[in-house]
């Protein structure tokens, strides 16, 4: 019978005949003992004989070997404290990093990091790490998996794994002589003693092995290869689901049709008669800015001249409908500055932040020459000072020219505010000193 | 076998002053041997490949079952809108606690020194490992979407670049389950490595000299690598000692950290843990009656062996008996109404027929274990294990549905219904089991030969007979 690793790396090689080999390929001498305590003695009589290169073989371990062979006792716990220490920093600063720097985990107020929570995880990853290094170490320091073995030449070494009992001697010990350990075996009571040679079986891996582990090795690196080029290019394709997930739902999009119902439209209209919750306008002058007539319609579909500067001055035009003149609303201090801040947030960044039209978008806009730019309105000028505050309102909601509507951005009340900020700040250009109150007149007095 | 005549002796005597053997018969180092390997080197017996035929259809069918799962969705199951986490929680907690008898086998009882574990650690190490593979296929499934199950791992997820949050119980769930699946597999695996060196040198065909060799590693029973190796085992036995009272630690917590009424209690930990203890004991027991039986173990795994075990099961079976009542009392002394109904519910709402079924299964059985004829009477035993493993099955039920089902808000209540996709799946997780029972008995070491061979007596007089010039 072949030892292992003669069968698999060289099937034709059989078994040497030990005894005619010259002295010079012997790698040490085996003896078998008939039971664990003869082991265990002859492990005693050769580490008194001074021999340090020696192994003791059984099938399983015997209580005092370590003794009796001189074994010292291994480094393996401090490593696997090492690692397992390492592993408990790791684990900590893993947890902190993840969820209180890298990628700030607020949960209910409770802080990013505190120990307790983190306890469990650390804990595992103590016990993972350590127990990968005991394994591992315990692998590494017995210089395993080693698969040939010249031991594993000998037919009857086969048994120490069943009921045989070994005691070796190495050929490179310093006081290794093939003769003299061979009687200390038989003064030690082995049943059987002979030289064991150096394998002969080729130590390197035949190359047939390592083709076949070089095209594993590459074949491994194609997936990763794929999925980094994935990433890191642009495909005209539409993007392959494996999991479409929730992409492709069973729900029509607007516009889409349907045979669901008569019309063969997906979307449905309002019911006729009804109105939808929260959509009921009652007070025309409050949400609209105009009082409706019996036959107009909303003034933003009046198509303005691209061309127009700014509203003809004077009366309003004859299909223009019934602005509001009168506030719909209570003016206060408050209302004042709210509009205040929300013409600063809607209609600065255009208009300016006194009205002028010189916001930093036209500016910009002008700078860069854009040829389809049209300059937003001066608030402060007289055509749009003559304007009811029910024409301002609908041009906020509604839009003028370039400008779109605010109505999804500001709600009624709001648009309001901004309305009489706006009438403020005509004020504040083309007031007469007969206009200001007393003791602001003369604070503005003293300024001058 | 050469043992079969060997004269019967009384391994379950109580006296402390004399111990039993641990092995009994009139075997020796090589017979050891003989009775392990023969089990993988006879002839497949044909009950062998009746029993994998079932098995693996099982199997087949279990893995068809999450194709259809994972294509169809989370509707198959039974699952409702309170009770979110129905029976593939429920089978998750019970395998995981099946689970806990073969590390506690091998890492607790080696460092208590209780030599007795030798001849069923092995044994009790392989169901461990299956089971935690069944249960780790149920929460796996159960996320939803099953193909971003990674995102459980610390990776920079999906193009937010955001990690799992540490301080979740189902992420600690995820660590302690893996850690305890790999931990669990590396000290299986370690414990094996001189078997299989054993079987690589008995082998007679090429190809099995070839794979035992692989995994064997060129192990060759040195007295250096043994030193070694036993202080690596020591380390692991350990490590694995904390770690097996944490894996059901962490699980309770899934259930104890919510604010749910039912679940929300300290008692969990080490309620959890001494039910796992329970369930995975009361599996050995019930796999292992009929193996020794089989593979001709008897005198390997003696009724010492088994009477041992009865007797973890009866002492953890009372705890958990205990674990109930004091649910109750804390229920009624905490004063809090919620947790008060939760409890009144259990007992005598929708689900009383799943609470009392628990009871009496796991209370009521286990307490026959006071009787020694029944702890020293494999098929008694095997009785009761059943009715354990059931009762603890349906533990699990109670805690999870009747807890969820009623809970807060009246109006959100719903009874769970298991759909049949979720009964035939339960099922089938059997048949993964076995299927990997069935190939670990066929062709591993199921008895740690080299641990056995350290605890036999040391024969004074077998030179003469082995001597050879």
């Amino acid at each position: 019978m072949t030892p292992l690793s003669a069968t698999l790396l060289e099937p034709e090689t059989t078994q040497q005949d030990v005894a005619d080999e010259p002295s010079g390929s012997v790698c040490g001498v085996l003896a078998e003992f008939s039971g664990p305590k003869e082991l265990l003695r002859a492990a005693e009589m050769v580490r008194d004989a001074g021999y340090t290169k020696t192994d003791a073989f059984s099938p399983f371990p015997i209580h005092g070997m370590d003794d009796a062979l001189g074994i010292k006792s291994t480094i393996l716990p401090v490593i696997v404290l090492v690692v397992g220490l390492t592993g408990c920093a790791g684990g900590l600063l893993m947890q902190w990093w993840m969820n209180a720097v890298d990628y700030p985990f607020l949960i209910s107020g409770k802080p990013l990091f505190s120990l307790p929570a983190n306890i469990p995880v650390t804990f595992e990853i103590i016990v993972l790490t350590s127990a990968f290094t005991a394994f591992l170490g315990m692998l590494g320091l017995n210089g395993l998996p080693k698969p040939a073995n010249p031991l594993f030449e000998q037919e009857r070494f086969r048994g120490v794994t069943d009921n045989k009992f070994f005691m070796y001697v190495a050929a490179d010990d310093p006081k290794y002589d093939g003769q003299e350990v061979v009687e200390l075996f038989h003064r030690a009571g082995a049943t059987w003693v002979d030289d064991v040679p150096n394998s002969t079986s080729p130590s390197r891996l035949p190359g047939a092995i390592k083709m076949a582990l070089l095209v594993l090795f590459a074949i491994a690196l194609v997936p990763p290869l794929m999925i980094y080029r994935a990433r890191h290019t642009t495909s005209e394709a539409p993007r392959f689901d494996f999991f479409p997930d929730m992409d492709a739902q069973r729900y029509r999009s607007a516009q889409q049709s349907s045979d669901l119902f008569a019309d063969g439209r997906a979307m449905r209209p309002q019911v006729a008669g009804t109105i939808a919750v929260g959509d009921f306008h009652e007070n025309d002058a409050f949400f609209l800015g105009y009082i409706p007539g019996e036959d107009d319609e909303a003034p933003a579909d009046e198509p303005a001249p691209a061309d127009a500067a700014a509203p003809a001055a004077g009366a309003p035009a004859a299909n223009e409908p019934d602005y509001v003149t009168e506030f719909p609303v209570e003016v206060t201090e408050s209302l004042m500055q709210r509009g205040q801040l929300k013409f600063n947030i809607y209609c600065a960044p255009c208009h300016g932040l006194a009205g002028q039209g010189d916001g930093l978008v036209s500016l910009r806009a002008i700078e860069l020459q854009q040829p389809t730019w049209v300059p937003p309105t001066n608030l402060t000028s007289p055509p749009v000072v003559a304007q009811p505050v029910g024409k301002i309102y609908d041009t906020i909601t509604n839009g003028r020219r370039k400008m779109s509507g605010y109505a999804a951005q500001i709600p009624p009340e709001d648009r309001w505010a901004i309305v009489l900020y706006v009438r403020a700040l005509q004020k504040s250009q083309h007031a007469s000193l007969e206009e200001i109150p007393e003791d602001k007149a003369a604070v503005l007095k003293n300024q001058k | 076998m050469a043992t079969a005549l060997a004269a019967p002796v009384d391994t379950t005597i109580e006296d402390p002053t004399r111990r039993p053997p641990l092995v009994t018969g009139d075997h020796d180092y090589q017979s050891i041997t003989d009775t392990i390997h023969s089990i993988s080197e006879h002839k497949t017996p044909r009950a062998w490949y009746i029993a994998f035929a079932v098995s693996s259809t099982a199997t087949v069918t279990f893995f068809l079952l999450i194709g259809y799962l994972i294509y169809q969705g989370v509707g198959v199951w039974g699952n409702n809108n309170p009770v979110f986490w129905g029976w593939p929680i429920v089978n998750f907690v019970f395998w995981v606690g099946i689970g806990h008898a073969g590390t506690l086998i091998s890492a607790i009882l080696f460092l208590f020194r209780q030599n007795w574990r030798t001849s069923v650690n092995r044994f009790a190490e392989a169901m461990t490992i299956f089971a935690v593979v069944c249960a780790g296929i149920f929460p796996g499934i159960h996320v939803g979407r099953v193909w971003f199950a990674y995102w459980l791992a610390p990776y920079p997820a999906t193009r937010l670049d955001m990690w799992p949050n540490f301080r979740s119980p189902l992420l600690w769930d995820v660590f302690a389950v893996s850690t305890y699946a790999t931990v669990s597999l590396l000290f299986w695996y370690m414990g094996m490595i001189p078997d299989l060196a054993t079987f690589r040198d008995r082998s007679k065909s090429k190809i099995k000299q070839f794979v035992y060799g692989v995994f064997a590693l060129g192990w060759n029973g040195s007295a250096r690598h043994w030193h070694r190796y036993e202080k690596a085992y020591m380390l692991l036995a350990a490590l694995a000692t904390p770690l097996v009272l944490s894996v059901h630690t962490v699980v309770s917590f899934d259930f104890a950290v919510a604010q749910l009424p039912g679940w929300h209690a300290t008692i969990f930990p080490p309620y959890f843990v001494a039910g796992a203890v329970f369930s995975g004991f009361a599996m050995v027991i019930t796999l292992m009656v009929p193996a020794r039986k089989w593979f001709g173990l008897k005198d390997l795994v003696t009724l010492r062996h088994l009477e041992n075990m009865c007797k973890v099961i009866l002492a953890t079976g009372s705890m958990v008996g205990f674990a109930y009542a004091i649910e109750f009392f804390i229920a009624w002394y905490g004063g809090n109404p919620y947790e008060g109904f939760a409890f009144i519910n259990r007992a005598f709402g929708p689900y009383a027929w799943a609470y009392w079924t628990m009871v009496s299964c796991n209370v009521i059985a286990p307490q026959f274990f006071w009787i020694k004829k029944v702890r020293t009477t494999p098929w008694m035993m095997f009785i009761i294990c059943i009715f354990v493993n059931i009762g603890m099955w349906f533990e699990r039920f109670v805690i999870t549905v009747t807890s969820l089902s009623r809970d807060f808000l009246p109006s959100s209540w719903a009874y769970f219904k298991p759909t049949p996709i979720d009964m035939a799946m339960f099922a089938c997780s059997f048949g993964l089991f076995f299927t990997l029972f069935l190939l670990f008995c066929r062709y591993l070491p199921i008895v740690a030969m080299a641990e056995v061979k350290s605890v036999m007596p040391v024969p004074e007089s077998e030179a003469k007979n082995d001597a050879q010039a």
